[in-house]
């Protein structure tokens, strides 16, 4: 296809915004966190100086440490959260898991021409706010809450249960959250499989449970490595679910570094949490990105 | 196999789709409710939708996420695409690693990390922070969303068709508008309304990027839903639940009509 120079400039436009204002950011928050508190506008020093030269150059260059991520490592505050991140992510993955395997396996055998509406009736919910689906826990999940209500009128407990502000909460706002990102990749490779599969299985003596281990889950591999990784990489970042529903216990890096951002207005120490973020979730982001981009190529 | 449709899967489904579902519906229900005790229902009134609209400071939150919404999604789209095209076709393009890599780290990428970078950006270059800072973000993250989702129909489109009308005397823009648009436009219109309605639902990133003065609906929405939950809250909700549910339901009607043709 010839190539005109007009087209060009039109392909080379989003990848110079996203450089803009996606990577030249970054390199921003990587020197914000090698930099100090300070009381000036913005609240950081030193400031780059390009009227001096190469010597302002030189002095800036000077002037940058690794205080924060020194100070991040010795107060035991910051890697519980970053540890407490990982398993309450993972955990919540690992349930999204579950559930959301059945729900695709259900779907990828309900009758083909119930499919479509299932399918939009799974992801309808993912297009109405995440903010108010996480609210509308708040009222269930209350000591006074509907879900206590419930059972304690069916009497199958005595005393209201406690699970608001409490990581149990934070759980089920995960799972409830992210189930349509585990649901739809796995159901896409469910429903290309080649359901001959199955029947030589079980021509071949297997039972369906064997045939289940042996064939169906070998093959929906790809959907469940997309969807896990679609659940735990923004699970780990994530704000919003920690704290509404968490509790003051809840240790989660999204929250410690939005609240060293905004409540202690110390956006150095707040880049340096960022990086090591990054730094934690970019092997899961190549990973993730490399999947896309072979099943891309596969098709 | 002609019996696949088990009871354990018929199980499944309905537990999965009632864990969907119930707390959504129970928001709205209570939206509905007299009482100003959310949890107890005091008997039916629309009341809180009366008290919703004549809320200032939620009609003005409105009107700036919808403002942000509209712009952003547009040129969202406009350069997602461009993305998508450039990914697809210049397969062999200089930098296609960094590039793709760009455009899907942001769908994965926490929010805060987003958030808190691009306020440093827009921060060192001495911009203001207001409407504007907001829609840039929104831009930011929404063309990778938008080229996601065209690029996945340009995949299984034909390049051939596009080198035939090459060949018959269309220059490549002419090619790319009479041949290769209106195949992808479903998955433009999708694209949009994924830009938009991701747009509409951001709370952490445009709570990073804003500036006095803009405030949208969801940081409205979330410094009241920190001081407890109010059946305003639930009304507004239902109205937001109403609307996206509709424009969804609708374009995909839409879609459906335009694939049977």
């Amino acid at each position: 296809m010839t190539r005109t120079l007009g087209s060009r400039i039109l392909v080379a436009l989003p990848y110079l915004w996203l450089l803009v204002l996606f990577l030249a950011p970054f390199l921003i928050v990587l020197k914000i966190s090698l930099s100090d508190l300070a009381v000036s506008r913005p609240p950081y020093t030193p400031h780059l100086d390009l009227t001096a030269g190469w010597a302002g150059i030189k002095a800036f260059f000077a002037a940058l440490d690794f205080e924060n991520y020194t100070f991040l490592a010795e107060d035991s505050l910051y890697i519980n959260a970053y540890l407490s991140s990982l398993k309450i992510a993972g955990i919540s993955t690992l349930i999204t898991l579950l559930i959301g395997y059945s729900i695709a396996y259900a779907l990828a055998r309900a009758p083909r021409r119930w499919r479509p509406t299932l399918v939009m009736l799974v992801i309808l919910p993912f297009w109405t706010s995440f903010l108010i689906r996480v609210y509308a826990w708040i009222g269930i999940l209350k000591t006074e809450g509907l879900l206590n209500q419930a059972l304690l009128s069916i009497g199958l407990i005595a005393e209201p249960l406690t699970i608001m502000n409490t990581n149990t909460a934070v759980y089920i706002g995960i799972v409830y959250s992210y189930l349509p990102f585990m649901i739809l990749p796995i159901y896409a490779t469910l429903e290309k499989m080649d359901e001959s599969l199955l029947e030589a299985a079980a021509d071949l003596g297997s039972s369906r449970l064997a045939a289940f281990f042996l064939v169906t889950l070998p093959l929906s591999m790809p959907g469940i490595v997309a969807g896990c990784f679609l659940v735990f990489i923004p699970a780990i970042g994530e704000f919003v679910i920690p704290d509404l529903l968490g509790g003051s216990n809840t240790l989660m890096i999204g929250k410690t570094l939005w609240v060293e951002f905004f409540n202690n207005r110390d956006w150095p120490l707040a880049s340096a949490v960022a990086i090591l973020l990054l730094l934690l979730l970019i092997v899961p982001i190549v990973l993730f990105q490399r999947q896309q981009m072979k099943q891309e190529i596969g098709t | 196999m002609t019996n696949r449709f088990s009871w354990f899967n018929a199980t499944s489904l309905t537990l999965g789709m009632a864990f969907l579902y119930l707390p959504i519906l129970i928001l709205v229900i209570y939206s509905f409710n007299e009482s100003k005790l959310v949890t107890v229902w005091g008997g039916f009134s629309t009341k809180w939708y009366g008290e919703l609209f004549r809320n200032e400071a939620f009609l003005s939150a409105a009107w700036v996420t919808l403002r942000v919404g509209l712009i952003s999604a547009t040129v969202a789209t406009l350069l997602g695409t461009l993305a998508a095209y450039a990914l697809v076709r210049a397969g062999m393009l200089k930098g296609r690693t960094l590039f793709s890599g760009m455009i899907y780290a942001p769908l994965v990428m926490p929010e805060v990390i987003t958030g808190l970078s691009l306020l440093l950006l827009f921060i060192s270059i001495g911009m203001d922070r207001g409407i504007t800072t907001i829609i840039l973000a929104h831009i930011t993250f929404g063309m990778c969303f938008a080229s996601v989702v065209v690029s996945s129909r340009l995949v299984a489109f034909d390049a051939s068709l596009e080198e035939a009308a090459c060949d018959l005397g269309c220059t490549p823009v002419q090619a790319f508008f009479s041949v290769t648009l209106p195949v992808i436009a479903p998955a433009i219109v999708a694209a949009w309304l994924l830009a938009f309605t991701l747009s509409l639902d951001d709370l952490v990133i445009a709570s990073f990027t804003s500036g006095p003065g803009a405030t949208t609906l969801p940081m409205k929405i979330y410094s009241q839903v920190r001081l407890g939950v109010t059946p305003e809250i639930n009304a507004l909700s239902t109205l937001l639940i109403g609307f996206v549910s509709i424009g969804v339901i609708l374009a995909s009607l839409a879609g459906k009509r335009a694939a049977v043709e």
